[in-house]
């Protein structure tokens, strides 16, 4: 007699597609304030228009993801019962809770960007984020961006369902696939903002997204056979799995494939392979619970 | 009848899969039910517990064989198949999984000790449902919320018990004070073992599994069969919050490692040329203030003011 595994007798929640691009959109906003804070911080003012750049891209962004949030709920005029108990009329905060804890976290970060947009936007405010206080703000803001980048891979890993709570490595799998895909669209856009002219930092930003793979490949790694161990990895090398897996693959190697001494690849085309990676990462883990 | 600790003490012996509970939940609780199915599933048309199924009686095809049988000297009866039935329903754990993840505190203990979703504060985000290791929770896109079994809350609100075990014409379900029902569940458990029936056994009894359930169970085989977690498969969501942390800080520390030496190391060395490309009139012209902010543009060959010679 065949018994079925003894765990993960359980029904999918039915997260699909807003929460798929809410996972995508969270991670490339995060990830673009992590490099533009990075940006600023470590280098000697050279990186300046690269940071302001991934600053404009962060907020616009983050903005969406509230909106993606809230339409998926069964009852989107309720949104606001995850920050405030309507029963009791006291705050809602739980840190145990990932989904509670993101509430909070991505609402402490969506000001931190805004606060980072303004001053990239607006002349008058320029120089607000430099100075002791302002960098502190940045480094604060980027754990915060870190966070955002993470936990919803933590979210996943926080439940009972086959694959997402058997690879808890998804919340830094997340976190790494965020930070390249933010690179590559940091790329592109600081490209077409500046018409080249701040090459060497763009040199600098694809040197780092080529660690950010290097890490997100060690992490998929980790991932597969956390998922292998726990008997689930067939629920992620279906046929469409299969394929989705090979998108990501194409989206680790673009950053080496795509910018070499003999051949350069339209940066569109490099970035749109990394951003469909990032997506397809996110996509084959949701879709397999 | 008040109790302090209420739950279901469901002999699963006894079941004789009538569906009266099922019914009987219904009607109570107002549930329309599912569009009828054929699922070719034995004599389940129910199929699982949802936000319209409360109560759902499992039938479970069971071929007793040399090496796993029900009893010790098994039956030749029916030709050696058997069904399980095992009337199904929220267990209201002591350590609840849903509890534990709602971000709105809409599922609350109640005074009866059970586990409550309060419908008006439920905004239906659906993380209880991937955190009920029972499939227990459904989603009612009519109310936007998620439901499953209140232990009819109302009906022990004025004193009554609850319509399953009301109607239950075999006692399979038995209603009461959780720790009565302890002593009622042990004295069944001797007596079936004295019967021969040695894989007869509690579960959720005591507190291996998610802190002791307050609907237990006594089941005639393993916990798997019935699809149900087995006490070292029975863990809290909760269990994934420190290493899913953990794996996104060692990971932040890794990727600030690599901006330090990417942007640095940029920073300290001349520019150099790199193949990075970069598409040329796709974009707006570079700011003017690009200086005043600091940055240390270099223009592009083709971008340098040459001034023209006078002729």
């Amino acid at each position: 007699m065949i018994y079925l595994a003894a765990e993960h007798f359980v029904r999918s929640p039915g997260w699909t597609w807003l929460i798929l691009f809410y996972f995508f959109l969270a991670g490339l906003s995060g990830g673009s304030y992590v490099l533009g804070a990075m940006l600023r911080l470590f280098g000697r003012g050279e990186h300046e228009e690269t940071a302001r750049t991934a600053f404009l891209v962060a907020f616009p962004l983050i903005i969406l993801c509230p909106i993606l949030l809230t339409v998926d709920l069964g009852q989107p005029v309720r949104f606001w019962h995850m920050v405030i108990d309507p029963a009791n009329n006291t705050l809602n905060f739980k840190f145990w809770s990932p989904m509670s804890l993101g509430v909070w976290g991505l609402g402490v970060y969506s000001g931190f960007a805004f606060l980072a947009f303004a001053e990239a936007l607006f002349k008058p405010l320029r120089g607000l984020l430099k100075g002791t206080l302002g960098r502190l703000i940045l480094v604060v803001g980027a754990l915060f961006a870190l966070f955002v980048c993470a936990y919803t891979g933590v979210l996943l890993a926080v439940s009972n369902q086959p694959v997402w709570s058997d690879g808890w490595p998804i919340g830094g799998l997340f976190l790494a696939s965020a930070l390249s895909g933010s690179a590559a669209l940091l790329l592109l856009l600081a490209g077409w903002r500046l018409r080249g002219a701040s090459a060497p930092s763009l040199a600098a930003v694809l040197a780092v997204d080529r660690y950010f793979v290097l890490i997100e490949a060690i992490l998929v790694i980790v991932f597969l056979v956390t998922v292998a161990a726990a008997g689930t990895l067939g629920r992620v090398l279906s046929v469409v799995g299969v394929v989705l897996w090979l998108v990501v693959i194409f989206g680790l190697a673009i950053p080496f494939v795509g910018h070499t001494r003999s051949r350069t690849l339209s940066p569109v085309i490099t970035t749109v392979v990394a951003l469909a990676g990032v997506l397809a990462l996110r996509a084959v883990i949701i879709f397999a619970a | 009848m008040a109790v302090k600790r209420a739950g279901f003490f469901t002999d699963t012996s006894i079941c004789i899969g009538c569906k009266a509970c099922e019914v009987a939940c219904k009607e109570w609780n107002g549930l329309q039910g599912n569009e009828p199915n054929l699922l070719l599933d034995s004599l389940d048309n129910t199929g699982q517990l949802d936000a319209e199924n409360w109560r759902h009686v499992k039938f479970i095809e069971h071929m007793p064989a040399s090496a796993n049988t029900l009893v010790d000297q098994p039956a030749s009866t029916a030709g050696g198949l058997a069904f399980l039935m095992m009337s199904d329903v929220c267990k209201h754990c002591q350590h609840a999984s849903c509890m534990e993840v709602c971000p709105t505190n809409a599922i609350i203990r109640t005074e009866f000790d059970t586990v409550f979703i309060q419908q008006e504060v439920c905004n239906g985000c659906r993380n209880c449902i991937s955190a009920c290791p029972y499939d227990v929770i459904g989603f009612s896109q009519a109310t936007g919320t998620a439901h499953k079994c209140t232990l009819c809350y109302d009906r022990l609100q004025n004193d009554l018990i609850p319509a399953c075990a009301k109607v239950c014409p075999t006692q399979s379900i038995v209603f009461g004070d959780v720790d009565q029902l302890h002593q009622l569940a042990d004295a069944r458990l001797v007596a079936l073992h004295k019967q021969g029936y040695s894989k007869a056994q509690l579960y959720g009894r005591d507190d291996k599994v998610y802190g002791g359930l307050n609907n237990f169970f006594l089941l005639m085989d393993e916990p798997e069969v019935y699809k149900l977690p087995n006490a070292a498969n029975a863990v809290l969501p909760s269990r994934n919050n420190l290493p899913g942390y953990l794996g996104g800080l060692v990971t932040a520390v890794a990727a600030v490692i690599a901006g330090l030496i990417a942007f640095r190391r940029r920073g300290e060395t001349p520019p150099e040329p790199h193949p990075v490309a970069v598409p040329v009139g796709g974009g707006p012209d570079p700011r003017s203030d690009s200086a005043e902010a600091g940055a240390e543009v270099q223009p592009r060959p083709s971008q340098r003011r040459v001034p023209r010679r006078k002729r």
